[in-house]
């Protein structure tokens, strides 16, 4: 019931601003409001995710990066709140949405191999009761490839590398072949090769008109690897194009007093000038 | 001591052995993903709570025939898993806490409510523990024209089911019992899968109890699937074996109730059908442990030997070397001793033995020294150690009083193509820091 007065009141204040959420999207959150206890994590959520973008989602620890990520894939119970992808709402459109969880979410001593959690990716297109066919899991073995992982195909996921696992991840969200990216910290405590092999694929995913949300932590690469940048602490304290937004003052505002930070950001802003 | 073949082996006795493998199978399937889930308790916890389901389902219908028992059953046990859930998610508690909340008060419950309103039933506690297995055969009844005890058919059934189950939904409960986040993205619900398979423990906990007591279904639902884990990294491997391990559990410890007490002169102390079978379990998850490939103690160890012994063979290789540059080819064992390989005396004596079957070195004279073979073999690897010398002096700017011990561990893990690399990157220095020469790689 509740859901029909925010619905309306939220039309009324786009009719009254101005501010319509563009109806195909790939990802539309409209006035998204979750809370833990009564505790708010998230307020108000409020953006539309650009097509074939890479958009960065910074924000200090317990600002709501990942519950963000969760409320969108209907992961954890909202107050309020619309999630629409490509203009419909997101239960009707769940298979073109894929997702890559933090790596320490798993339990990576679990009897099974590499190719087998890629195959996981598969798992809503083939269906309730049906096995993994031949066509899924060569779809699954190519996805490793593509992560440069199929020399580990039949290694058990424990006998990986952080880094290698997390590639296993992205290979298993790449075989579920979806539009819209939603990565929890992918580049959490990888080593440099995988960051870069992760980059890689990520641009990839761009140039095939594919849009990413990636939740993350280090502020040296925002301007490098991210097209736009929501900034985020509770509430969307900015979102647009990353030279548009990822300003000192605005990082301010995101991290509040936090001097190191603070620093951290500016070096990082000044470097994105210098670069230039 | 009365030789085997002594004890009589009835038709009876063959009944006894499928009962119980039947069931110890069906808690093994269903035990495999419990303990994936890391929620072994959950087995325990169910058979404890089913308590006031069974009283509830006598109470209404007055009947103790096994399907309403196992309907009332079912539903207990569904509810076991919603209320720990219910704790779990809104108390912050951790699920083994809220289990053992709900299965604790559900069986308070339960006995209060047969305490009240049937006490005339029958409850005996050595009954309900380690159930009535040597008295399954003799309660029969017409199965396809034979002669079948009901316990069979009954255990029978649910072993099916749960077959069924496990292949049935065999993705779906892999990709929900290692991430159901994921699961619930793509489609599958998690919420679905785990109260299917909780009412399956639920259901299976019933009738298997019914016949055999409820240490042997707790037992089977942890002990077989645990040793499983212990001995692959495959699902669909750690399922048969879990389900093998149950079924000669069962069988083994059958034979072993019926044969162990006149082994051990115990003259006619009965042992309990049961409870050996557990013990059986136990047998084969201690063996898992010790001599699992990956995680067992025994392989472990062996690996840890293997690779200490190629260290000190190496070593010994390098100190070979050394001397010859130095003009002295050939020492003693006792200069070995004095040496301190790694390992000590007695490593280093297991080392001098392999490399001389593995034709790099010969003993003459007392004395050893290096063939054309190890000869090579020692010249790759303290090229190895003087290429890391040099890099950490070169690249890393250690003193060069400080390199020789890093580089002394370095050269064990150093393959070709590392080595190229470091040749490459130092460009082809003919010296170490220490002022002593770099050799080629050997010819081959």
């Amino acid at each position: 019931m509740t859901d029909v007065s925010h619905v309306d009141a939220a039309l009324r204040h786009a009719v009254a601003t101005g501010d319509e959420h563009p109806a195909d999207a790939p990802l539309s959150v409209h006035d998204l409001t979750v809370a833990y206890h009564r505790k708010p994590v998230l307020w108000d959520v409020d953006f539309d995710a650009p097509e074939g973008r890479l958009i960065g989602i910074i924000g200090p620890n317990g600002a709501g990066k990942s519950t963000l990520l969760k409320a969108v894939l209907d992961l954890v119970p909202t107050a309020s709140g619309r999630i629409t992808v490509y203009g419909k709402p997101y239960r009707e459109q769940r298979a073109l949405v894929g997702y890559v969880p933090q790596r320490e979410s798993v339990d990576w001593d679990f009897p099974v191999d590499a190719l087998d959690v890629v195959a996981m990716g598969r798992y809503g297109k083939i269906g309730w009761f049906k096995p993994v066919g031949r066509m899924h899991r060569e779809a699954a073995l190519h996805a490793l490839e593509r992560v440069g992982m199929a020399d580990y195909a039949k290694r058990q996921i424990s006998q990986l590398s952080g880094g290698q696992q997390q590639r296993v991840f992205l290979a298993r969200a790449l075989a579920q072949d979806a539009r819209v990216y939603l990565m929890d910290e992918p580049f959490a405590a990888v080593d440099a090769a995988t960051e870069r092999a992760i980059v890689e694929i990520l641009q990839a995913l761009r140039a095939a008109g594919k849009t990413v949300l990636i939740v993350h932590h280090d502020l040296q690469t925002v301007s490098e690897y991210f097209d736009h940048v929501l900034l985020l602490n509770m509430r969307v304290v900015a979102h647009g194009p990353t030279e548009q937004v990822f300003t000192p003052e605005n990082l301010r505002k995101t991290y509040g007093g936090r001097l190191t930070l603070l620093e951290e950001a500016a070096n990082a802003v000044a470097r994105r000038g210098s670069a230039e | 001591m009365p030789p085997l073949c002594a004890i009589a082996w009835l038709p009876l006795d063959t009944w006894i052995v499928v009962v119980g493998a039947l069931g110890a199978m069906a808690c093994a399937l269903l035990g495999t993903f419990l303990v994936l889930r890391k929620m072994s308790m959950m087995g325990d916890a169910i058979s404890h709570a089913v308590l006031p389901g069974l009283a509830i389902a006598f109470l209404v219908t007055g009947s103790r025939d096994s399907l309403v028992m196992l309907a009332g059953a079912g539903v207990v046990g569904v509810l076991t898993a919603v209320f720990t859930q219910w704790i779990h998610a809104a108390g912050k508690v951790d699920q083994g806490a809220s289990m053992g909340v709900v299965f604790t008060i559900l069986f308070a419950v339960g006995l209060i409510l047969i305490r009240q309103t049937a006490d005339h039933v029958d409850l005996d506690p050595e009954c309900v523990l380690y159930g009535a297995i040597e008295f399954v055969p003799l309660d029969t009844t017409a199965f396809l024209g034979w002669q079948v005890p009901r316990a069979a058919i009954t255990v029978g059934v649910v072993l099916v089911l749960n077959l069924l189950f496990v292949t049935l939904l065999y993705k779906e409960l892999k990709l929900t019992s290692l991430d159901p986040a994921l699961a619930t993205t793509v489609g599958i619900n998690a919420h679905l899968v785990h109260y299917l398979l909780m009412t399956l423990v639920a259901v299976t906990t019933v009738a298997v109890f019914e016949s055999v007591g409820s240490i042997l279904v707790i037992a089977m639902f942890i002990v077989p699937p645990a040793a499983a884990h212990l001995l692959t990294d495959r699902l669909s491997v750690m399922l048969l074996l879990s389900a093998g391990l149950a079924a000669l559990s069962a069988a083994l410890g059958h034979v072993a109730a019926i044969t162990l007490p006149a082994w051990l002169g115990l003259g006619d102390i009965s042992t309990n059908t049961a409870g050996m079978m557990a013990v059986m379990a136990g047998v084969f998850f201690v063996v898992a442990a010790l001599a699992g490939p990956r995680h067992g103690i025994v392989s472990r160890a062996v690996h840890r030997i293997a690779l200490s012994l190629r260290i000190v063979r190496e070593d010994i290789l390098g100190l070979l070397y050394r001397l010859d540059e130095l003009g002295a080819p050939r020492i003693s064992r006792r200069a070995f001793a004095q040496a301190e390989l790694v390992g000590g005396p007695f490593m280093t004596r297991i080392a001098l033995w392999s490399l001389r079957r593995a034709g790099q070195i010969v003993r003459e004279d007392a004395t050893y020294h290096l063939t054309p073979r190890g000869r090579s073999a020692a010249q790759e690897l303290v090229r190895s150690h003087r290429l890391w010398e040099s890099f950490l002096e070169q690249e890393l700017r250690l003193p060069p009083d400080h390199v020789h011990c890093t580089a002394e561990r370095l050269e064990h893990v150093t393959g070709a193509r590392l080595q190229e690399r470091l040749a490459e990157s130092l460009g082809d220095p003919g010296h170490d820091p220490h002022g002593e020469p770099i050799p080629d790689r050997p010819s081959r």
